[in-house]
């Protein structure tokens, strides 16, 4: 791949539910290593557009490549695809019948082919970056959520992504939880993974991406460095949705 | 064990609703005693139960006894078809095809809005007449070699009644099949459709999912509605001695018959049905309860 080339680029994006128009004309273009921060009103398509990237959605019109290869309906290998692009969910979506540990082997003994002492090396290392390597025999069900959802991110990484998708990873969670999270996505940005992350955390927005892309009724009304996305916002509609989610 | 849960204590309403129960049955006997005018004669069911062979000079089963371990074998012999075509036809059910999806919802309906008498008289006329002779059973038990036929018996009792036991065998398993389909449909739409997509998002192939993901959390909530069924299956073989399959019920009304001993006959024979299906029940409740354990 050429290396001006960004590593995902979503041109010209439609999609449609029945009648409801979630995404319109949908530009992005993410460079590896950057951090792309996607906030908007409730509805506003943020979430159908990650999912588009790993083709848990289905666009209708328009193109979306990630590294050189376009997302479609002929699209050879989604699969192999899919194991370069990890993904987090807001509801964690943890496999309830395997412990931690199990759930972060699945993917490198079955996708990637590990044995099953490398997977439990990797995955090991991957639970002690997002600092639960003592839950790794546990079940899901018997952690807290905030826990659930590191363990879900070492799930992710241990497949080695070249890029991070959260949907809303701390939309479930209470406060203290957030922080747990939010400080290990930080480590995560700081160890220089491409990261896309739809979140209404705005102190995160602000030291952690390089732009910030505002969506509303499906399109991206701006996408700007944080500082002028916070000083100076050109539409009026970024103006009322910063005002009313800063001020609580 | 829930902490602070207290013993079950019987108050005084209790005892009386209890004290009224029995003493209607008690009337009720009174009633069917005066009533009936029957004339209770328990000693004839033991020998039907089992008889002293003078020739062999021992005990051997007699016809209750051989129509319960039939019964048994039924059971037994036709869970493993019926949960297979179960678990196929409840997979096709939950296809994203439109045509799997047809198929199967196509042999629920079908079995499930037909009474299974009515089905088991059309579909049994199929197997006897169609499905045996192509098979070649008889042929096949007739030429067996006497290890085989031994082991054959084992499983499907005397060699005679082998084509009668399968044809029961697949009956049973026929309309059982259906009702355990949607047992499996439920028991896969359960787990949630997220737990797909984190499957994807990981990169697992379409067949890894099911392997990995889906089936092990199905198979979880299927088994107790499962065992259910299987109890269900016990008691519906019965409807099978009405297409002559020498199993409990059949073999109970021929010696209602042949005895005139009707109400000691029947009794009998529920009694039978009860401790097996009750025995079973309780090997269930058992095997969840360990299960459960074992994943606490």
């Amino acid at each position: 791949m050429d290396p001006g080339q960004p590593l995902i680029e979503l041109d010209g994006v439609h999609k449609w539910f029945g009648d409801f128009h979630v995404l319109r004309d949908v530009q992005l273009r993410v460079r590896e290593g950057e951090r792309i921060v996607i906030c908007g009103p409730s509805g506003s398509g943020k979430s159908t557009l990650i999912r588009c990237i790993n083709r848990l959605e289905e666009h209708e019109r328009g193109r979306i490549v990630f590294a050189g290869k376009e997302l479609g309906g002929e699209t050879r290998d989604l699969a192999g695809i899919r194991r370069e692009i990890g993904m987090v969910f807001q509801e964690f979506n943890l496999f309830p019948h395997l412990s931690v540990l199990d759930n972060c082997m699945l993917g490198p003994t079955r996708v990637l082919g590990m044995t099953a002492r490398e997977a439990r090396e990797r995955a090991m290392e991957y639970l002690t970056r997002v600092r639960i390597p003592e839950q790794a025999e546990k079940h899901p069900g018997q952690l807290s959520g905030g826990q659930q959802q590191r363990a879900a991110i070492a799930r992710s990484l241990c497949m080695q992504p070249r890029v991070m998708l959260f949907d809303e990873p701390t939309s479930a969670l209470d406060p203290v939880m957030i922080k747990e999270v939010l400080d290990v996505m930080n480590d995560l940005a700081e160890s220089g993974m491409t990261m896309i992350v739809v979140t209404h955390e705005m102190g995160f927005a602000r030291t952690v991406a390089d732009r910030i892309a505002f969506m509303d009724e499906g399109a991206i009304v701006e996408c700007l460095a944080p500082e002028q996305f916070f000083a100076n916002p050109a539409d009026e509609r970024t103006k009322e949705f910063l005002s009313r989610i800063l001020a609580h | 064990m829930t902490p602070g849960r207290r013993k079950p204590r019987l108050k005084p309403v209790d005892i009386a609703v209890f004290a009224a129960l029995v003493a209607a049955v008690f009337y009720v006997a009174y009633r069917v005693d005066s009533v009936l005018e029957y004339r209770w004669d328990w000693t004839v069911i033991p020998q039907f139960l089992y008889r002293w062979d003078e020739e062999l000079q021992r005990w051997v089963p007699n016809l209750l006894m051989q129509g319960f371990v039939t019964t048994i074998r039924l059971a037994l012999l036709s869970i493993v078809p019926a949960a297979l075509l179960g678990a196929l036809f409840g997979v096709l059910r939950t296809s994203g095809r439109l045509l799997p999806r047809l198929i199967s919802r196509s042999y629920v309906e079908l079995i499930r809005n037909i009474p299974p008498l009515v089905f088991i008289f059309i579909f049994y006329f199929f197997i006897s007449s169609q499905l045996l002779p192509i098979l070649g059973v008889e042929d096949f038990v007739r030429g067996a070699s006497p290890a085989t036929r031994s082991s054959l018996e084992v499983l499907f009792g005397p060699s005679a009644l082998i084509p009668n036991v399968i044809s029961g065998v697949l009956c049973l398993a026929m309309f059982q099949g259906a009702y355990m389909t949607e047992i499996v449909r439920a028991g896969i739409q359960s787990v949630p459709k997220t737990q797909r997509e984190a499957g994807l998002s990981i990169g697992l192939s379409r067949w890894q999912l099911w392997r990995r993901v889906i089936l092990p959390q199905a198979v979880r909530r299927v088994i107790p509605p499962l065992a259910g069924q299987f109890i269900t299956l016990v008691k519906d073989s019965s409807i099978l001695s009405l297409i002559s399959i020498q199993e409990l019920t059949f073999l109970a009304m021929e010696t209602a018959v042949s005895t005139t001993r009707v109400f000691e006959v029947w009794i009998t024979v529920a009694g039978l049905y009860f401790c097996l299906c009750y025995f079973l029940s309780l090997a269930f409740d058992r095997l969840e309860k360990s299960a459960a354990v074992a994943r606490a």
